[in-house]
């Protein structure tokens, strides 16, 4: 369907935000000799294994023990040194969360949790692997920047970014294919959400693997003339409320779109936003209380309710409430 | 600093943490006095650390584990020059930063600490830090025995081991009690000896609460090349205070006016005769 649509954002090339962050890893290892990966056991998975090659007295294996990993990361950030911690999502926060909020949030310790096969689009592992409260519990913690980026290219440049960025960091990206139609040479500005496409009669604001379904979601919804605007919200804290605030002032209406709970989520940041200084009609795209479950990315989205078609019709409930 | 110098600073140390801890009406008294020995020998006599190093890249690390303890700290590091002791007067105070566990915010912490089974993870990635800059500064953390049922310490213990950190000290606060009783009852943690010697570890036992043997074994650090240093310092809870010593209701007690008069006059008494001993 997607080819007969006139999107706005293109791709020729599909791939995985893991890859994005592996290779960003990898060039912000050249760039910055203060970079030191960490990971518990998922070189592969994780793809560090470039890093690990190029820099393995920069690099530490800590088996699978990912509590003891977020220990020695904040431990090992003095004198300089900038450790990047890698593992799935899940075991990067609700497996770790009190290591995480003692010594790495409350001691405001410079590490980079890079967070892997996060949401639904894990596919065929199933729930106990599809961690979807990741964002909500990372955001609540003080100190702490919470960024999910939308395909391989803004990964690798948030993967670079953050090494610049002094204060502890929540990275998360996916396992699944996925298309590339952000630019290759893109700046990324932590905590600065980036307007895709201008409209006038509702936001889209996504997150992640979301924003490609909030692309095709505006072209589908021009062709029955309503102009969405698509916002790209790459960083859930700091929260861009100016941008998020400017928009919905012009449009009246909004639409969430996030591969994560409803509870805790983008969406609900962005309601409080709202809430605080612009009420507005505003509905979310997101997963509703429930854990996920072995399947195909695509199959799973859309069972779930994480795809264009969706955003869709929730845009059409938002313009209704106006 | 020779033995009896050290000595008589314990006593005073005592004093001091008692002094603070009722001022406060808050504070964990057994502990502290069980611990304060080792961090006496530590900040005196092994440790290169000071106000005048504490930005210092190279300067040896103390990171306290059991952060309950924190009135042993607190008094050490005034005493340091970290601090004006009359700001202790604070402690656990609403807008102090003299916060009951240890906190960055006060002069002299490495650390926030004080959530039970985080610091040696912390000491690990520490250590892992000095070996990468091949540099000489030593890691030690203090640990209690309670504490030891975290899972999270034997994770820690693994690593150090597989990453032959011999600038790690790890020093084991065994005074065989915790907050709701023995070791052994609530849950039995022995045979220590046995399972660190099994995690590679090079341990070595004292007496937690004799200037000497403290003194005689941190200086003795590396105890061997490539292995991790573990040191059992045996301990009484509650120590130099006769109606404290090995009783859990003084894990955080606060004496009333009469033990808290009571427990200087013993203090007091202690000092008088290290005075006399000297003099002979
Ligand atoms: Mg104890």
């Amino acid at each position: 369907m997607e080819k007969t649509l006139d999107l706005k954002y293109t791709y020729t090339e599909k791939k995985d935000t893991r890859s994005g962050f592996g290779d960003g890893f990898l060039e912000v290892g050249r760039k910055n000799p203060n970079v030191v990966g960490l990971c518990a056991d998922l070189i592969g998975s994780l793809k560090m294994g470039a890093f690990q090659n190029e820099f393995p007295e920069r690099f530490f294996q800590t088996g699978i023990a990912e509590a003891n990993m977020m220990g020695i990361a904040a431990g090992l950030s003095i004198n300089g040194k900038i450790p990047y911690t890698g593992t799935f999502a899940n075991f990067s926060t609700g497996r770790v969360y009190d290591q995480i909020r003692q010594s790495i949030a409350y001691s405001d310790k410079n590490v980079k949790i890079c967070a892997s096969h996060a949401g639904l689009t894990l596919g065929e592992d199933g729930a106990t692997h599809q961690i979807l409260e990741d964002l909500g519990m990372m955001k609540m913690l003080p100190h702490m920047t919470v960024i999910n980026p939308c395909d391989y290219n803004q990964t690798k440049a948030a993967t670079i970014a953050i090494a610049d960025y002094e204060g502890p960091v929540y990275l998360r990206f996916g396992r699944p294919s996925w298309p590339i139609f952000t630019p290759a040479d893109q700046k990324f500005e932590i905590g600065k959400a980036w307007k895709m496409i201008d409209g006038k009669d509702v936001t889209i604001f996504a997150t992640g693997h979301l924003v490609w379904e909030a692309v095709v979601a505006e072209a589908m919804l021009r062709e029955e003339g309503i102009h969405a605007e698509v916002i790209n919200i790459h960083t859930i804290k700091p929260l861009d409320e100016e941008a998020i605030l400017e928009s919905v002032a012009k449009t009246g209406c909004c639409v969430s779109a996030e591969e994560h709970q409803m509870n805790g989520g983008l969406g609900d940041s962005i309601a409080q936003t709202l809430i605080r200084n612009h009420p507005a009609p505003m509905e979310m795209v997101a997963v509703n209380d429930s854990f996920g479950e072995s399947g195909v990315p695509t199959d799973l989205l859309q069972k779930y309710g994480l795809n264009a078609e969706n955003i869709v019709k929730s845009v059409k409930k938002a313009i209704a409430r106006k | 600093m020779c033995v009896p110098d050290l000595e008589r600073k314990s006593l005073e140390y005592r004093k001091k943490i008692l002094k603070y801890i009722k001022h406060a009406s808050a504070g964990h008294t057994g502990g502290s006095l069980s611990c304060i020995d080792i961090l006496n020998v530590l900040y005196n006599q092994i440790l290169h650390v000071s106000p005048q190093n504490f930005s210092d890249n190279n300067r040896d690390r103390y990171i306290q584990s059991k952060g309950h303890s924190v009135e042993a700290l607190y008094v050490v590091l005034a005493d340091q020059g970290f601090f004006p002791e009359s700001e202790l007067e604070t402690l656990c105070q609403y807008q102090s930063h003299f916060i009951g566990h240890p906190t960055r915010k006060v002069p002299g912490v490495e650390q926030n600490t004080g959530a039970l089974g985080h610091g040696l993870a912390l000491s690990v990635g520490t250590a892992l830090a000095g070996k990468m800059d091949e540099a000489d500064f030593k890691v030690f953390t203090l640990l209690g025995d309670g504490e030891l049922a975290e899972g999270s310490n034997w994770e820690a213990l693994l690593a150090a081991s597989h990453y032959n950190l011999d600038n790690l000290v790890v020093i084991l606060d065994y005074n065989k009690l915790q907050i709701t009783g023995r070791n052994k009852d609530v849950m039995n943690v022995e045979p220590l000896l046995d399972k660190f010697k099994a995690f590679g570890l090079a341990v070595r036992e004292m007496d937690g609460n004799d200037i000497a043997s403290i003194k005689a074994t941190l200086e003795d650090v590396p105890f061997e090349s490539g292995k991790p240093n573990l040191v059992i310092a045996h301990t009484t809870k509650g120590k130099g205070v006769s109606f404290m010593e090995d009783s859990v209701k003084w894990h955080h007690g606060v004496p009333d006016d009469a033990q808290y008069q009571q427990a200087q006059e013993e203090l007091d008494k202690k000092i008088s005769a290290l005075e006399k001993l000297e003099s002979k």
